[in-house]
């Protein structure tokens, strides 16, 4: 099987790019995609194949761009909306949160809305309080919608054609620190199938359940630990709603030890979710100590590079609490 | 227009209206009686601009309407057993009683959606009309909003994409210069509404919308302008809600005076005395058609009455797509 290393950014461009081959109703808009290609640069090159027409340059309306796209899944295309930073969804959270999540339902099941809104997401850029925010557990507290962080290229690309051919409203949150990492992708046609978590790592003695950018975090924590004989399994989400429940629970009936991981505040953070779900479940007989959840400092992201660092998890914080849940 | 050598088209939109004011007096009679449940937002008075747009519309052209939107969706031909049972909060309804009053749609008909949220189908419309142009099917689509929507920033950055990009798209702005109990001289310097299209570089005209013939003839008129693909239009529709804003409305920001006046000018009153006036039909011919549009509604009501309630195991139906 061949394959190519290519970037987080590369992976995406591809999945769209390929998409877009094969299907005309894809197609994408955002602010800044075409000539420009795109702030973070995923669009390089799209307009040049396809056309002002496909890779469509909007106005700084997100309210406009993401109805439209909701318009247009409505009416059999399959739209792809870039907003460019996720904190820009709340300006448009009527169209996501009241309209997109809810058309199908209130309309008696009847339309179909094959949309991605594509967004990058995370802190680490000195972009501080207004550019920096990870807002995935408001999106996964709104039914009917789909909500995806990929890690690595391979799962980016994977996703996000599932994301294309799916036929619900899909949030794809990119990491913005992930965009330049690079990893090994098939050259053939491949997509992963949303709503399965992946183990990264597999260990016997406490599973780490994380997601986004906190996944390559635990990984290299993971590393830090085995050399202290602590053997940990890291478990990549990959698709917050759906949730891979079976997988977590599986995981923690193994290992007894569950820390969960995740760049956005703690208080009211998926995390939560996760730690109430595993408790409420067969998992929670098996625990040997209480589950720890790591997340960002109750705050806004502050700007100083010392001040940003400090409010996220990092690899020294991810082994203290593994060895805190193990002691 | 002359009335006489569109007797068939006048008749129907008569019709339409009658359908539409007697499907809401039963919708607040029995919401009266507390048999329906929940809340309902009436048109009554503004059946002209419903009948006289959709009228004007081909078959396959496709509508976003607001929460006050029982007129336009019943005149662009939504089953009113359906529609009737949805309200009813009933399984036989348009959306299996997971929608209500507020969000009716019937995507077959064209119907794209009923809309709660102020505003909130002007951006949906965008896209509608983006599909259309794509597959190059010559649909129109009609967005309908009221006065308030257009103080929404949906409103504002709608008509300047669907300016920009050209889109086949007839906005319709109903304006009963009401906000629910807020006047647009208290939240409007430019109450002019037009006016908030051209500055978009959008053509825009506004009709007596208690004229249904001349909202007819004024949307004709637009919808061949839109399909020739010259770009959106607005047509602000100017009427008067006769009925409150919604269940809970008494009356207290207007004068019975002024609620009495627009009576005076109801739409269904107005075209009954043109046909009277030019001889078109018969007072007795219009009873007929009277007595025809209860008979469709009360069949609606029987229909919706006799219907079964949602099965609670099916709540989860029609959330997600395979």
């Amino acid at each position: 099987m061949s394959k190519s290393e290519i970037t987080y950014a590369n992976a995406i461009n591809q999945a769209i790019s390929e998409e877009m081959r094969k299907d005309d109703t894809v197609f994408m808009l955002g602010e800044d995609i075409g000539v420009y290609g795109g702030a973070f640069g995923v669009s390089v090159g799209m307009v040049e194949e396809f056309s002002e027409k496909r890779i469509i340059d909007t106005p700084i309306s997100e309210t406009a761009i993401v109805g439209l796209a909701i318009g247009a899944a409505m009416n059999g295309m399959r739209p792809i909306v870039e907003i460019m930073f996720s904190d820009f969804i709340t300006v448009c959270f009527d169209m996501i949160v009241n309209q997109a999540a809810k058309i199908k339902y209130m309309f008696g099941g009847v339309p179909k809305l094959p949309f991605v809104l594509r967004t990058a997401a995370g802190c680490g850029t000195g972009a501080a309080a207004q550019h920096s925010q990870s807002l995935e557990a408001l999106l996964c507290h709104i039914p009917g919608l789909k909500v995806v962080v990929p890690s690595t290229p391979y799962d980016a690309k994977g996703l996000l054609k599932a994301a294309i051919h799916d036929n619900n409203p899909v949030i794809f949150l990119e990491q913005k620190k992930l965009y330049r990492t690079k990893g090994f992708v098939p050259d053939e046609d491949y997509e992963i199938e949303l709503g399965k978590a992946d183990i990264k790592r597999e260990g016997s003695d406490a599973t780490i359940i994380t997601y986004g950018r906190m996944v390559l975090t635990s990984l290299a924590a993971a590393e830090t630990l085995s050399k202290e004989g602590i053997n940990v399994e890291v478990i990549d989400l990959r698709t917050l709603i759906p949730l891979d429940k079976e997988t977590l629970i599986e995981s923690i009936k193994k290992t007894k030890h569950c820390i969960i991981v995740h760049e956005a505040v703690k208080t009211g953070g998926f995390g939560a979710e996760i730690s109430a779900m595993l408790t409420e479940s067969e998992a929670f007989f098996y625990l040997d100590a209480p589950i720890i959840r790591l997340g960002a400092y109750d705050i806004p992201v502050p700007f100083s590079p010392i001040l940003e660092q400090a409010a996220v998890p990092d690899e020294e914080k991810i082994c203290e609490a593994v060895r805190k849940s193990l002691s | 227009m002359d009335i006489k050598e569109n007797k068939e088209l006048v008749l129907g939109l008569y019709k339409k209206m009658l359908l539409c004011r007697k499907f809401e007096e039963n919708v607040q009679y029995y919401f009266s009686l507390g048999m329906i449940h929940g809340t309902t937002h009436l048109s009554i008075g503004e059946e002209g601009t419903a009948a006289g747009t959709c009228s004007a519309l081909e078959e396959t052209d496709q509508i976003f309407v607001t929460h006050r939107g029982h007129s336009d969706v019943i005149c662009k031909g939504i089953d009113i057993n359906k529609m009737m049972a949805e309200i009813f909060a009933k399984e036989t309804g348009i959306c299996h009683g997971k929608g209500g009053s507020m969000h009716i749609a019937d995507l077959e008909k064209g119907i794209m959606g009923a809309n709660g949220i102020v505003g909130g189908g002007i951006p949906l419309s965008l896209g509608n009309a983006f599909a259309n142009k794509h597959f190059k099917n010559n649909k129109v689509t009609v967005c309908f909003f009221g006065d308030g929507a257009t103080n929404e920033g949906a409103f504002h950055e709608s008509m300047n994409l669907a300016s920009v990009w050209n889109l086949p798209i007839i906005f319709v702005c109903v304006n009963n210069t009401y906000g629910m109990s807020t006047h647009i001289s208290k939240v409007m310097k430019i109450t002019d509404i037009e006016k908030r299209g051209e500055a978009y570089g959008i053509p825009s005209v506004s009709v007596d919308g208690n004229d249904c013939l001349k909202v007819y003839e004024t949307v004709k008129k637009a919808r061949e302008y839109v399909a020739s693909g010259k770009g959106p239009i607005l047509v602000v529709e100017n009427t008067y809600r006769i009925s409150g804003h919604s269940k809970s409305d008494g009356n207290l920001y207007r004068t019975k005076d002024e609620i009495n006046e627009w009576k005076e000018r109801c739409p269904i009153r107005f075209l009954k005395s043109k046909i009277i006036e030019s001889k078109v039909a018969t007072k007795e011919d219009l009873k007929l058609l009277d007595d025809e549009a209860s008979q469709i509604i009360d069949d609606a009501v029987e229909f919706a009455l006799k219907s079964p309630l949602p099965n609670v195991a099916d709540i989860y139906n029609g959330l997600y797509s395979e």
